[in-house]
């Protein structure tokens, strides 16, 4: 049987076309009528944003479109992005019944349907309420800001986001993999919260382009939901040679504007075995890399990407070593890098986050021959912009009441990646959503008690 | 969003769904969680003299992995003391008062026990009668439910007696164990109903246990026919309903009932002349949280087709409806295979030519690959290659060249007839 090609040498704009495919309107149809529209429902318990799956799924069965899409999305803010990036063996499809009798239901794949419906039949889905007269600054538009962001508007509060990049939609439009989530996707979620009078103000970085006074001035109340910065540095010498990039920047790369070329036959280690990492090294495979590894100072079983995405790299080709950590990236007279120093490790005991720690394993060096290093390290934080705002936090992780997401600050809430801490769950574009909902519910409750209080 | 509200013949209720007189519609509690639910009405489960049940009461037939195609009972009217019953419609319709709460009633057919059952549903403020002269299991037998809805003189009298009592609107729901439902239908008519609705459930014999040689179900190794309903009626039902919406005679509303699992179903219902419907089994399959899907659904179905209200839609189909001799002897469709979407698993060509009339044919391309083309010359237009084609858009029925102006069978006997009588002129 004839290979079919994954990765294009010579056209790589293919190479980064969304890869599963839809569902056609009759699988959806046939898939829909198999969903047994459970009563209290496992799907539900299990998606963090309670999306009503059996209810979304009915009405796909009978012919409501538009009315699925409203489920979908009035749960999940950001549902079309979620039914393509959602670990959903993990979530919904992993908690259907039929796990235990035939096999589950493509809920991520039939949210799809529903939502790509709603896309392209350009539906506007909700309107915004009666205006109460508050308004609310929310710093960051990705999922939790953009999700806090629509049912604020829904609530009647004048929003407005303070967004630092060119665009809008935070991870879903620069941090995942286009192949996986197309930017479209991304931008109608943004367009479906801006339809709200929901005003949008890009390229304006709070703490440089406008300043906290200005926002805690200017708002009843703020929204912090500004996610995490840039990769940190790996400390080893070499970090500056040209090659060497920041993961979260690369794939960023991949989508604004053109793809380079200059990766097309080319060697690449990423280093990490995160969800950034997979992304970063799939990225490189699809610009034509010939040869791309992921370099991973623990092993497999520490690995934190989902399953899915290790099945997916090793479908694109990447290679993993395990117990294996740089310890200086090698160049060339032009500034170029050339290499890449790794050393073998160990697994000790375990550390304070539960995690076998890796110890080196002396005298085990050996040279990688390298022309790009990738760093997906995890992220820093953004340290300054909330010590501006004169929150509590712990190491970076703004500290928020649980159920409130009120910060120490009680007119400044928090959602998303800058609340998420070790122990304090997964880091889910779904989760992300959830939170910002609640948000958005807690400043509601906090400004509809203190009225009815007066 | 539209309006939903419908207004049966002066029973309002808040949408077009209401539950049908069956076991969903038992007691107060059950009625009081599909108001809940949504639900715009209930038909209370009928009313009448105590009865004692059996066990085992339930059957169902799947489809192909599908459950519940097609349901039967032998459950009887209610098992409930009628106090009972009064005393919990007094306090649903107290808690729900723009909610359609309609009694079923099933008694003897007596004047006196006519009379007595309307004024004692009526004192607790039922908004309307539905008389049920369509169970055909059971009280069948004793006279009453559909012994009585077979007979049209029957029906016509007892709608009579209960008419000569009632305040409130009076629907007689028909049995479809009948050759011609407009009989009973025109009877319920002259008997002064209201409004009529259709269809009580179908005489049926779910299945025989291969093994024990059993009916299904059994009580005790002993079985009774019991009435179908469920998805696979629908076809019955609508035709039954859009006979009676059509009828020159038959000028009351109609609650539909038979089949109707969601919105687009009602849709159908009601363009083909039903102003409401009534639901069982879905709500028996999933729970009364269903309606919430056929609001939804019916409101964006409306709102697409910019329609204001839900009861614009109402019999707009019925004059669309007509007897045979009316259709176009001349309209031709044929049809065409999509070669590019086609899966050649071949079931088109082998029904055709098996059991139809021989026009697809199997061929070989070029590069030795096989396809299907229908000789549109020999296509009748039957629709079968589509029907078995497991392809959305494989198969499309397509209208063909007309090379003869309209005419129907009718107006083709009229010419034939108006030429006989020439030619008997001529010869004179």
């Amino acid at each position: 049987m004839e290979k079919i090609q994954r990765v294009s040498y010579t056209n790589l704009e293919r190479n980064f076309q969304e890869v599963e495919r839809p569902l056609t309107n009759q699988e959806a149809r046939e898939e829909s009528n198999r969903c047994l529209y459970c009563y209290d429902a496992p799907c539900i318990k299990a998606c963090p944003t309670g999306i009503d799956i059996p209810t979304f799924i009915k009405k796909i069965a009978s012919g409501n479109m538009l009315g699925s899409a409203k489920t979908i999305m009035s749960a999940n803010p950001v549902g079309a992005s979620c039914a393509r990036v959602c670990p959903t063996e993990e979530l919904c499809e992993g908690a259907c019944v039929l796990n235990h009798s035939t096999k589950p239901i493509m809920i991520g794949m039939l949210q799809r349907h529903s939502t790509d419906w709603a896309i392209k039949n350009e539906q506007t889905l909700f309107e915004p309420g009666t205006t109460n007269g508050k308004s609310v600054a929310i710093v960051g538009g990705g999922p939790a800001g953009l999700s806090a962001a629509r049912e604020l508007a829904r609530l009647g509060y004048e929003v407005t986001i303070f967004e630092a990049a060119d665009k809008a939609g935070g991870l879903n439009t620069y941090g995942i993999v286009s192949f996986r989530l197309p930017q479209s996707i991304s931008y109608w979620e943004v367009e479906q919260v801006e339809r709200l009078n929901v005003t949008i103000k890009t390229n304006t970085r709070v703490g440089k382009d406008v300043s906290v006074e200005d926002l805690l001035k200017g708002f009843d109340c703020i929204v912090l939901a500004a996610g995490m910065a840039h990769v940190p540095h790996l400390g080893i010498e070499g970090e500056e040679l040209e090659g060497v990039y920041d993961a979260i920047e690369f794939v960023k790369s991949t989508k604004s504007g053109s793809l380079t070329k200059d990766f097309v036959g080319k060697r690449a280690v990423v280093i990490g075995a995160g969800n950034t990492a997979i992304d970063g090294a799939t990225c490189s495979v699809r610009l034509g890399a010939e040869n791309v590894k992921i370099l991973y100072r623990r092993s497999e079983e520490e690995m934190t990407a989902y399953d899915f995405e290790y099945e997916f790299a090793k479908q694109d080709g990447v290679e993993f070593r395990w117990l294996t950590a740089p310890k200086r990236i090698i160049g060339n007279e032009h500034g170029k890098v050339t290499g890449i120093e790794c050393i073998k490790m160990n697994l000790g005991d375990a550390g304070q986050d539960g995690r076998r720690r890796p110890i080196p394993i002396e005298g085990s060096e050996y040279v990688l021959p390298v022309d790009a290093v990738i760093k997906a390290i995890g992220q820093t934080r953004h340290l300054e912009l909330i010590e501006q705002f004169g929150l509590q936090h712990d190491d970076g992780v703004v500290q928020v009441n649980k159920e409130t997401y009120q910060t120490s600050n009680p007119n400044i809430y928090a959602c998303g990646d800058v609340v998420f801490g070790k122990g304090k769950g997964d880091a889910m574009v779904v989760t992300a959503a959830q939170q910002g909902k609640l948000a958005a519910y807690s400043i509601h409750r906090q400004f509809t008690t203190v009225s009815t209080g007066r | 969003m539209a309006d939903l509200r419908i207004n049966l013949a002066g029973i309002k209720s808040p949408n077009p769904f209401w539950l049908a007189s069956a076991p969903p519609t038992n007691s107060g509690y059950q009625v009081q969680r599909a108001f809940d639910a949504g639900w715009g009405g209930a038909v209370w489960k009928t009313l009448g003299d105590p009865i004692l049940n059996v066990s085992s009461r339930f059957a169902a037939i799947g489809f192909n992995g599908q459950r519940v195609a097609g349901f039967n009972n032998i459950e009887l009217i209610t098992d409930r003391p009628l106090d009972v019953n009064l005393k919990e419609i007094y306090e649903t319709k107290k808690r729900f008062p723009n909610h359609a709460i309609i009694a079923s009633l099933m008694v003897e057919p007596k004047q006196e026990k006519w009379h007595e059952i309307v004024k004692r549903v009526e004192d607790v403020g039922v908004d309307g009668l539905e008389l049920n002269f369509g169970c055909p299991h059971g009280m069948a037998e004793r006279g009453m439910g559909s012994a009585s809805g077979q007979v049209p003189s029957l029906v016509e009298r007892q709608t009579y007696w209960v008419k000569e009592a009632a305040k409130t609107p009076v629907i007689v729901k028909l049995t479809p164990n009948i050759t011609d439902i407009t009989a009973t239908a025109e009877a319920a008519c002259n008997g002064g109903a209201d409004a009529i609705s259709m269809i009580n459930t179908i005489n049926s014999l779910m299945g025989v246990d291969l093994d024990s040689w059993n009916t299904i179900p059994h009580v005790a190794g002993k079985g009774a026919h019991g009435g179908y309903c469920g998805p696979a009626v629908k076809p019955i039902a609508l035709n039954m309903v859009a006979e009676c919406a059509r009828h020159a005679h038959i000028n009351v509303p109609i609650s539909g009932i038979g089949g109707i699992s969601n919105w687009q179903d009602a849709v159908e219902f009601m363009l083909m002349g039903a102003t409401g419907v009534q639901i069982c089994t879905a709500a028996m399959h999933h729970g009364f949280r269903i309606v919430e899907d056929m609001i939804d659904g019916l409101n964006h179905y409306l709102d697409a087709k910019g329609i204001k209200s839900v009861s614009e839609i109402i019999g707009k189909s019925v004059p669309r409806y007509s007897d045979w001799g009316n259709l176009d002897l001349n309209y031709n469709i044929v049809a065409k295979i999509n070669n590019d979407v086609c899966i050649n698993c071949n079931k088109c060509h082998i029904a055709c030519e098996d059991t139809s009339h021989q026009c697809i044919d199997m061929l070989t391309d070029e590069n030795g690959l096989s396809y299907l083309k229908v000789r549109e010359e020999d296509c009748v237009g039957c629709n079968l290659c589509s029907i078995v084609c497991p392809v959305d858009g494989a198969i499309d029925m397509v209208e063909a060249h007309r090379e003869l102006p309209p005419m129907t069978w009718n107006e083709r006997q009229k010419v034939l007839s108006l030429t006989t009588e020439c030619k008997i002129d001529s010869n004179k």
